[in-house]
Formats: C-alpha cells, structure tokens, sequence
C-alpha cells in the first residue's frame, strides 16, 4: 500500500539575481511514499538539490518558493493511526515546527563528508548534538510517559553518548567506542560519510535524503554505505530521498525515479520502466551516454550534442529540444509539453506523447 | 661558439632489475620499471624522518603507441603520484622510466632515454613529446589568461614565438576541440566546466606530443558532457596516434576507453592485463572485489557484493606480506609473511597474487 509521506505539488522556486530571474524549480509534482527510495537524477543544475532543500525549508537567499505546496504526512510516533498534513511552504523557516522536522523527522546526508562535519568538534559531541535537539527519551518498561513532558524533553549528555556509540556501531564503523572521541579529520573519507549517516539516523526520522552522499567517495567504500542504507531502511521503515546523477547507484538503490532536467520533472516511472522503457528523448539519451561496466563493444558513447542552456535564457516550448534527437519543428520550440500521465504510473512531460 | 650539444642515452650501470626490456619493441614508447616515490614523514625540530609513504612503491608497466592505458585504484593508491613521478613532477625514489623521444635524438631515429637520468635540458625538450590533462577543470586553468595564451604558452616556452603562425595553430587546435575560433580571446571563467576541460584538451595537444597522462580528465563532468570528452579523446587520439595513461577511478570509464589496465593498491600494481581479459576474467582478488562493487545501472541486475573488510591499508604502515591480505577473502598463510612477487602469467597478464594460478574469480 503506497502511503505519502511527502507530497509535492506543483512546485516553484525562483532565484532573484541582478542578471535575472533563475527560475531553478518548475512546477515540480510528486510523492515521496514511506518506506520506499525514491531516486532523483539530472545534471547539475537540474534542481536536484533545490528540491531537497526546499523540503526541509533551507532554500539559501535569495531564492524562494514562489508557488506550489510541500504536504508532509506527519504521524505521531506516540499515536500513528492519526494523521496531521502540514504544509512545509507555510511554515516560517525559523520557526520552532520546521526545526523539529529537519534534521529531527527528516534527516539528510551532504555530498561532502569532509565540509558537512564541523572540524572542531568529536565524532560522538556531533551526534549528541542531533540528538539533544530532537530525540525524546526513548520509553521504558511500557509506561506511557507523559506526552507534554516528553515533548519537549531532551536527552541527556549521557544518554546521547550512549546513543552515540550505538549508532556508529549501527553504521558499521570499528571500534565505536574509540571512534566516538575522534575528530573529523581522523577519519577517512568513508568513515565520515557513516559518522553523517549516524547523525541523520540518530533521531530516528521517517524519511532521509541523501544529496549525492557516495559522490565523494571511492567504489568499495561507495557499495558499503549504499549496502548500509538499505540495511537500515529495511530495518527502520524509512523512506529515502536519493539524490545523485550516478545512474548505476540510482538502479541499485530507487524504487521510484525522477529525471529532472533544467528545474522541471521530464520523466517519472518506477526505476524498472525508467532503465528499459524510458519515454523522455532526454532519459534515453542519458542512459545511452553512459559507459557500461562488462559491455564489449567499444563503439563511441551517445552523447547528447550541444550543453545545458543558461538558466537566463531559458529555451522556448519544451526545454530540452534544442539538445533533442527527436525535436519537432514548428512544436517543440513552441508548445510546452504538459506533465501527463501515459502510462499506470508512468508521468511524461513531452510532445511526442501529446496530440497537438 | 656553438654550445656542445648533450649526447642522450641509457646508462650501462643500471642495476639489473631496472634494465629496459620492452622499450626495444618497436611500439613500445614508454616503459616504466621499478618506480618507486616515497614521502618522508617529519617530525620535531630537527624534521628526522620517522617514516615514508610508500606512495609508488615498485611499479612497472609499458605502454604503446596509439594505446590507453588505464589506472585505476582507490583514492591515495598512487595512481597520481605514479603518473607525475613519470614525467618527473616528483622525483622518484628510485626506478626508471624509458622513453622513445624524437627531440633528443641527433638523427632521425629516435632515440630511448631514462626519465630519471635527465638533466633540466634534456627534460625540457623531452616533455614537448609529453603532456598532461588535468582533473580539475576550474583550476587548471589560469583565470587572468585568454584562452588564446592558455593554448599558446607552451609553444611560446618552447622557442615557438612568431604570434601569427601561434595564432593559426591555436584556432586550428581550438576548431579540433570543438571550440569556436571567437573564443579566442575570452577567459576561463565565461566557459562551462565541459569546455573547459576541451581547452584543457587544446593545450595538452600544442605541441603535438607522443603521450599525454590524463589525470581523472571525465571525473568532474556531468554524464552528457563526460561521453562528448570521451568521445574527442578517443578521436584524438585514432588522428594523432596519441598514447594515453588514462588515471582514472569510475571503472567504466575505464573499460571503456581503455586497451589495457593496470589496477593499483596501496603504490603497488595488483594487475594489468588487456581490459577486456582483466574485466571479464581478472586474475587478482581486488580487482575481482572492486569490479563486483561497481553499482550496475540496471534495475534487474543482483548485486553479488564481495565486501571488503575494513579499510584501504596505510601507505605508510602496510601491512605484511600482500598488501591486500586483511581484506582479501582468500588469503592464506604465506599472504600474511612473504609478498607476492609481480609476474606474467599469461602473455601481457601481470599479477601479484601468490594464489593466482589457482583461483577462479569472477569478472562482470
């Protein structure tokens, strides 16, 4: 059973620069369902990371959401079968809701290990840190703890060291109890990517979103933290935001995908359809550019002729079709194609698949 | 009175082990044997060396005319420092490097020099015949230059000073490239990373070099813009009959543009063979486990994982025996006390594994 956690609808953000307006997200729609990865792939400066930003309220200046809503499912863990939508657009990004959810209901891993982590503090002061502001105490012996107090109670120093510890002995790092007193730069790069793993998983959050979280890092260390995380979704029913322009990483982990290309959303399927039905000319064609491991053939690579246009001049009708093999003149530089669904399940945004 | 010009030639004292054996092929036009580079670790007032990183530590490998080699590895295997060792960025610790160079021979046959031996003249003349692409294409390139003097400054250094006829040899190289002749005099910062990565292309091609070391030159690209490069660097190279070193860590990639492939740990050469042979039938344990890490871009595929235990050993504690035994699945006894020695097992199949003419690993 499909259950939103998170539902994005029709999503605009705008960047207000001197050389112009940067119009980063547009119109973006789509769920993000509980306990299910849902991948996001373009190029850079697609949006990617835009999106996830805007998520979590964290959109830097001057951007701003100018339109569209971000609906996210919230369940008391005290009492799940009550559902309360909050929409994340309203919320003041300073304000005391929007903290508890970032970082706290909905955790996220940075691309790079060795900025995101603060270099003046330990492994162990670092989680604790995620964890006083948002982990309550966790119940014991059954006694139903009174609601008020719990909510605004944090854990103690103690507690969120040992909570410490048995998160990086959760994520797989050796010698946990040594390693909490550790400094950033006494790990390597993939241990710190498992210390920011464990930050974002030590409260608990229903959903993660993981920006580019293995770019960083080396082939081996690369399969042990996506094997890490998908352990640890299954363990903790967790839904999974996995942002990357790794198309190899993208089939491993997504149920879902979303291709996104110059701040809009062109195709969407599960990541089955998207590898071997792709619709979108711009899907085809990034899956044909890429160098597969194991192929003999060595012909040249497809590659998608020309660059990504300037976000200032964005190109009329469709956005793709100076750059599209399969560009209809006369209706891809002049119609916008619209976000439909052809298929069960399959979301397209492209005029081959429109009567016009 | 006219300078004595240097006569250029192997030396007949070499040790044993470091004689040149392959260079004599005729398509051979480098060989490397034996390279070593260490860093040494200082430490207190007196800055007593305490230890070394065993960055590069014995490798050896040839590469021929018109032929990529790849080297792959994980971060801080030596791959790098390897490649710049070569072209005597670094100087080695020991070792040498053979190379066939046409600009210090006295006549029209060319004549085979040791890297390592040369002296600031002859280094300068010899790396017209070799250049370098770079990972980074924002810092590579200097951003108070146009690209008109990025391109032309290393014809300029090496005695090629009429502008006029620099000037054709840039638009030409510019046009090859595929970069318009316009942009010849903007500067770095008004290109995208892909085109920048194309003038640093340009550059490396200027004056008209045998080899050309390509550290990570993909690595920084989106996909779209990465196979556009690939594609101009296997096209390079059918026109100019370039030799590429190919430094890279998506094996993919690799594979792809590679003819052959050597896979590095911790400075030292685990494999080479043809990429085909070591992708489909690797004779090493890590480049079994590193092939089996690589994520697949295909939803149906089931990841058959080896995982590797712990992490990349320490170049400057290795651990003893093979390198590679803490985190090898078959390691047995001899593993841990004596290191394997680097040998062929089949023709152009070189492996250091004490166990591999007996294991049967799997490829992808």
């Amino acid at each position: 059973m499909k259950q939103p956690l998170v539902e994005i609808k029709d999503l605009n953000v705008h960047f207000e620069v001197r050389d112009g307006t940067v119009k980063a997200i547009q119109g973006a729609s789509f769920d993000i369902i509980r306990g299910q990865t849902t991948g996001i792939i373009g190029e850079s400066g697609c949006g990617k990371s835009i999106t996830a930003k805007a998520i979590m309220q964290m959109i830097p200046r001057p951007g701003k959401i100018v339109k569209g809503e971000i609906l996210y499912h919230f369940r008391d863990k005290l009492n799940p079968s009550q559902e309360e939508i909050i929409n994340i657009t309203e919320l003041d990004p300073d304000g005391t809701r929007i903290r508890k959810i970032r970082g706290g209901e909905i955790g996220m891993i940075f691309q790079e290990p060795m900025s995101s982590l603060t270099p003046v503090y330990t492994a162990g002061y670092q989680i604790g840190e995620a964890l006083n502001l948002h982990r309550l105490v966790p119940q014991k012996v059954g006694d139903q703890m009174d609601t008020a107090i719990m909510e605004y109670r944090n854990v103690t120093k103690q507690e969120a060291r040992e909570i410490a510890i048995d998160m990086l002995q959760k994520v797989g790092l050796p010698k946990p109890h040594e390693r909490v007193d550790s400094y950033p730069h006494q790990l390597s790069g993939g241990q710190r990517q498992r210390v920011m793993i464990a930050i974002a998983l030590s409260c608990d959050p229903v959903m993660l979103i993981a920006d580019e979280p293995t770019t960083a890092l080396d082939v081996s260390i690369e399969a042990q933290i996506l094997d890490l995380m998908r352990d640890l979704q299954e363990r903790e029913d967790m839904a999974i935001m996995f942002i990357t322009h790794n198309l190899g990483v993208v089939a491993e982990m997504a149920e879902d995908i979303i291709v996104m290309y110059m701040g809009k959303q062109v195709e969407r399927a599960s990541s089955l359809k998207v590898f071997y039905e792709a619709k979108h000319p711009y899907t085809r064609a990034l899956l044909e550019s890429i160098p597969h491991v194991g192929k003999r053939d060595r012909a040249r690579l497809a590659s998608i002729k020309g660059m990504v246009p300037s976000p200032f001049e964005l190109p009329s009708g469709c956005v793709f079709h100076t750059r599209c093999p399969s560009f209809m003149p006369g209706k891809c530089d002049v119609i916008e194609p619209t976000w439909q669904e052809i298929e069960e399940d399959h979301w397209v945004s492209c005029l081959l698949y429109e009567e016009v | 009175m006219a300078k004595k010009e240097t006569v250029y030639s192997v030396r007949d004292d070499i040790e044993e082990h470091l004689k040149p054996e392959r260079i004599k092929e005729s398509d051979v036009v480098l060989e490397v044997k034996g390279l070593t580079k260490f860093f040494p670790i200082k430490k207190g007032f007196m800055q007593r060396v305490v230890g070394n990183v065993r960055a590069v530590d014995d490798v050896s490998f040839y590469v021929r005319e018109g032929e990529t080699l790849g080297l792959v590895g994980e971060s801080g295997c030596g791959k790098t420092t390897a490649s710049r060792t070569v072209i005597r960025l670094y100087d080695a610790t020991a070792g040498a490097a053979y190379f066939k160079s046409s600009s210090l021979s006295t006549t029209d046959e060319p004549v085979i020099v040791n890297l390592m031996d040369l002296d600031q003249e002859g280094l300068k003349k010899v790396r017209k015949e070799m250049s370098m692409i770079f990972q980074d294409p924002i810092n590579s390139l200097n951003p108070r230059m146009s690209i008109y003097d990025i391109v032309a400054e290393p014809m300029i250094i090496h005695g090629q000073v009429d502008s006029k006829k620099n000037e054709q040899t840039v638009i030409s190289l510019l046009d090859r490239v595929g970069l318009r002749a316009s942009y010849l005099r903007r500067y770095p910062h008004e290109f995208s990373g892909g085109q920048r990565q194309r003038i640093g292309i340009a550059r490396a091609l200027a004056l008209n070099p045998k080899i050309i070391f390509c550290d990570e030159p993909v690595s920084a690209l989106d996909v779209s813009i990465q196979a556009q490069t690939l594609n101009l660097l296997k096209d390079l190279q059918a026109d100019f009959n370039l030799s590429y070193v190919f430094v890279a860590h998506d094996l993919s990639v690799v594979q792809h543009i590679s003819d052959r492939v050597a896979v590095m740990y911790v400075g030292k050469v685990a494999e080479i063979a043809e990429s085909d042979v070591l992708f489909n039938n690797p004779l090493h344990p890590y480049t079994e486990a590193l092939l089996s890490s690589v994520p697949k871009p295909d939803p149906k595929y089931e990841s058959k994982r080896i995982h590797m235990q712990g992490d990349v050993a320490d170049p400057s504690n290795p651990p003893s025996g093979c390198y590679f035994h803490p985190r090898c699945q078959y390691a047995e006894e001899i593993c841990r006390t004596t290191a394997p020695e680097y040998r062929e097992i089949k023709p152009g199949h070189f492996v250091s594994c004490h166990r591999a003419e007996e294991l049967e690993l799997k490829g992808v």
